[in-house]
């Protein structure tokens, strides 16, 4: 089925002739592929990608976040309960944040985390089965980054799994490009979720408007679009 | 299901966004966003599109029984759909209390104007009437629902028709579309509902609010009006207390916006008659465009919502020092607001940009001897520096506009041509 490859393919569509890796005569289907029985079944309508020597995947379009273990994610707190926070990150179950998986958190330090702050954590615990749990610190037990943020300002912004994809692959130009013209400070979670805070209102609106706008854009047209942004802003200031 | 929660840094910034005067998609405090009236294949169906918000009605008809106390009136009836597929917090089934809310005022919006000739709905008085029955059906839901739902129900009134009847002693005849023209229902006029987000107290309003700056507003009047200037509801909710300035204001606003949704639904009405009357091709399947796979996303626009967004990012930068309200004030004088016919059955207003019309002019205007409060006059004045200030950014600012806008009309004069050769 290698003719597949990069082709649009529908719900239903049936594959076969899957390259396998030679030790283990094994393929690795990713999302959007299925198997049932002894076929390969396409779950989803989008284009098939492939990669050496034996992953396969559908490339989607989807707003709605599915929990994956390992994923970096923003949530919401929505609510406190006894040890545990309860926190929105866009999925279909609400997920759970011990206040002990935070940096230096011991029982008599507890984090300071309110309802309505922003986390950026990680997925600890994701399956079909259980709540999704969240943790702000690495295995080492430092934040790495993790933790609440958007304390002193910025805006959540949600947008579809996709750009944030494409943001985040290493050679997308976009957010490089815009912080030649602006400074500004990101977040990305995959869950849809883009924190952005820039100096002023409208430089925030901005970033979040060329980060919108670029999401059927190529690599030429994010980098012309940022240079004329650019010459906006550098002119001004 | 639940819904997605609001969070702090969201709340701080759309507050903070809107006391600087601007929204977190680019547009005015006035603007509307972008909007499209399309009609379906079937009469009395109508599918309005306000941003992402979209909704669709079906207008239909029976015989029925008249009410006791009006036997020689027609009935109206009005039916409000929420669906989960629009928000996920919208149940199936019992319909909420904002789904009530909104029925309710769709309500007293249609019927109590008596915007319809119901008497001209009568067959035979006391026995037999028309039913007439209006579905709206809510899509998707990004805010402003009221307002998508008054233009669909009405667009779909006037879109209408019901069969011919003839009556002669006892035998009444109802006609086939096949036999007899149908016969349209007599609108009176068309109230709209225009609904206004107030902020910090009233101190500040936005028109057309998307589902977030809802979440975050104190209270919301809805303003149904006429072209005529008539004002056919008026409804305030919320927790908050209203001068009577600012309720003139919104008047004044409404006014404006009700002309111009008015025209729009006019020219939609127009092009889908003169499209069937050609025998050409109408309905939903035709008003989408097929030359691109994303053709039903919003993307239309970003381009140069990005660059406005720069262009009134450089204004504001430059006019920070005299005062920070000057962009959102400019009016350019060219008025580039007129409907535009996009396709076949559909027009549409433009969005972002400069503001194009001059509220608080006419405001004070008809505010006259009353003296405006002191930000009234402060505004005049900033207007006036900001005019000479920024003359220059505006026309760029219109230019890239119109670049966009005119290359759209370009692309559907070029398909309209190429059908034309066919």
């Amino acid at each position: 089925m290698a003719d597949h490859v990069g082709k649009l393919l529908l719900p239903g569509d049936k594959l076969e002739n899957l390259s396998v890796s030679e030790k283990t005569s094994k393929a690795v289907l990713g999302p959007g592929l299925r198997k049932d029985e002894e076929d390969i079944f396409v779950t989803k309508p989008g284009i098939l990608r492939h990669k050496e020597p034996n992953i396969y995947w559908i490339d989607s379009h989807q707003k709605r976040y599915v929990a994956v273990k390992g994923d970096s994610v923003i949530g919401v707190v929505t609510n406190k309960a006894g040890d545990i926070f309860r926190v929105d990150i866009g999925g279909s179950e609400i997920a759970s944040l011990s206040y002990l998986s935070f940096e230096g958190a011991t029982k008599r330090n507890r984090p300071d985390v309110k309802v309505g702050d922003l986390v950026y954590g990680k997925l600890l615990v994701a399956n079909k089965d259980m709540e999704p749990e969240l943790v702000c610190i690495d295995s080492a037990g430092r934040s790495a980054g993790m933790g609440v943020i958007g304390r002193d300002g910025g805006f959540l912004h949600t947008c579809s799994l996709n750009l944030i994809r494409k943001m985040l692959s290493p050679d997308c130009p976009l957010l490089k490009q815009l912080g030649r013209s602006m400074k500004y400070e990101i977040t990305v979670g995959v869950n849809g979720r883009i924190w952005v805070q820039a100096r002023s209102v409208i430089q925030t609106i901005t970033v979040i408007n060329a980060i919108d706008a670029a999401e059927f854009m190529s690599n030429e047209q994010i980098i012309s679009m940022c240079k004329k942004l650019g010459e906006v802003f550098v002119e001004k200031e | 299901m639940r819904d997605t929660p609001l969070s702090n840094c969201e709340r701080e910034f759309i507050k903070k966004a809107i006391s600087e005067k601007r929204r977190i998609d680019g547009r005015q405090a006035f603007d509307y966003r972008h909007m499209k009236i399309s009609f379906g294949l079937e009469r009395g169906c109508c599918q309005v599109e306000i941003g992402e918000t979209r909704v669709m009605s079906q207008v239909s008809c029976q015989v029925g029984e008249p009410k006791q106390a009006r036997p020689a009136d027609g009935t109206l009836f009005i039916n409000v759909e929420l669906s989960p597929m629009a928000c996920p917090s919208f149940e199936p089934g019992r319909l909420s209390d904002f789904g009530v809310e909104i029925n309710r005022l769709l309500e007293r919006c249609l019927k109590e104007s008596r915007c319809i000739d119901t008497e001209s709905l009568c067959i035979v008085t006391g026995e037999k009437v028309w039913e007439i029955r209006v579905d709206v059906h809510v899509l998707n839901h990004d805010g402003n629902l009221v307002d998508a739902c008054s233009i669909a129900a009405i667009a779909a009134l006037a879109h209408f028709r019901r069969p011919d009847v003839t009556v002669s002693g006892e035998e009444i005849t109802i006609h086939p579309a096949s036999e007899r023209d149908l016969v349209p229902l007599s609108v009176h006029h068309m109230p709209i509902c225009v609904s206004f987000a107030f902020f910090e107290q009233g101190k500040f309003l936005l028109v057309d609010p998307v589902d977030l700056e809802e979440k975050v507003m104190e209270g919301r009047m809805v303003i149904a009006m006429n072209k005529h200037r008539e004002i056919c509801t008026l409804q305030v909710t919320g927790q908050m207390l209203l001068l009577k300035d600012q309720v003139l204001r919104c008047s004044n606003i409404a006014v404006v916006k009700v002309a111009e949704i008015t025209e729009l639904i006019h020219k939609a009405l127009e092009n889908d008659r003169q499209e069937r009357f050609k025998g050409g091709k109408f309905g939903f399947a035709e008003s989408v465009s097929l030359d691109k796979v994303t053709a039903n996303q919003k993307i239309a626009e970003p381009v140069d919502m990005t660059t406005l967004d720069a262009q009134r990012a450089a204004s504001y930068l430059e006019g920070s020092e005299s005062s920070d309200m000057d962009s959102s004030i400019v009016s350019s004088e060219e008025d580039e607001n007129s409907v535009v016919i996009l396709d076949k059955g559909v027009g549409g207003i433009g969005l972002g940009g400069v503001s194009r019309w001059n509220v608080d002019e006419e405001m004070e205007e008809l505010a006259g001897e009353q003296q405006t409060t002191q930000t009234g006059q402060k505004v005049k004045q900033t207007h006036m520096v900001a005019d000479h200030g920024s003359s220059s950014e505006e026309e760029t600012t219109e230019v890239l506009g119109n670049q966009a806008t005119n290359q759209k009309q370009k692309d559907k004069e070029a398909s309209v041509r190429k059908k034309e050769k066919k």
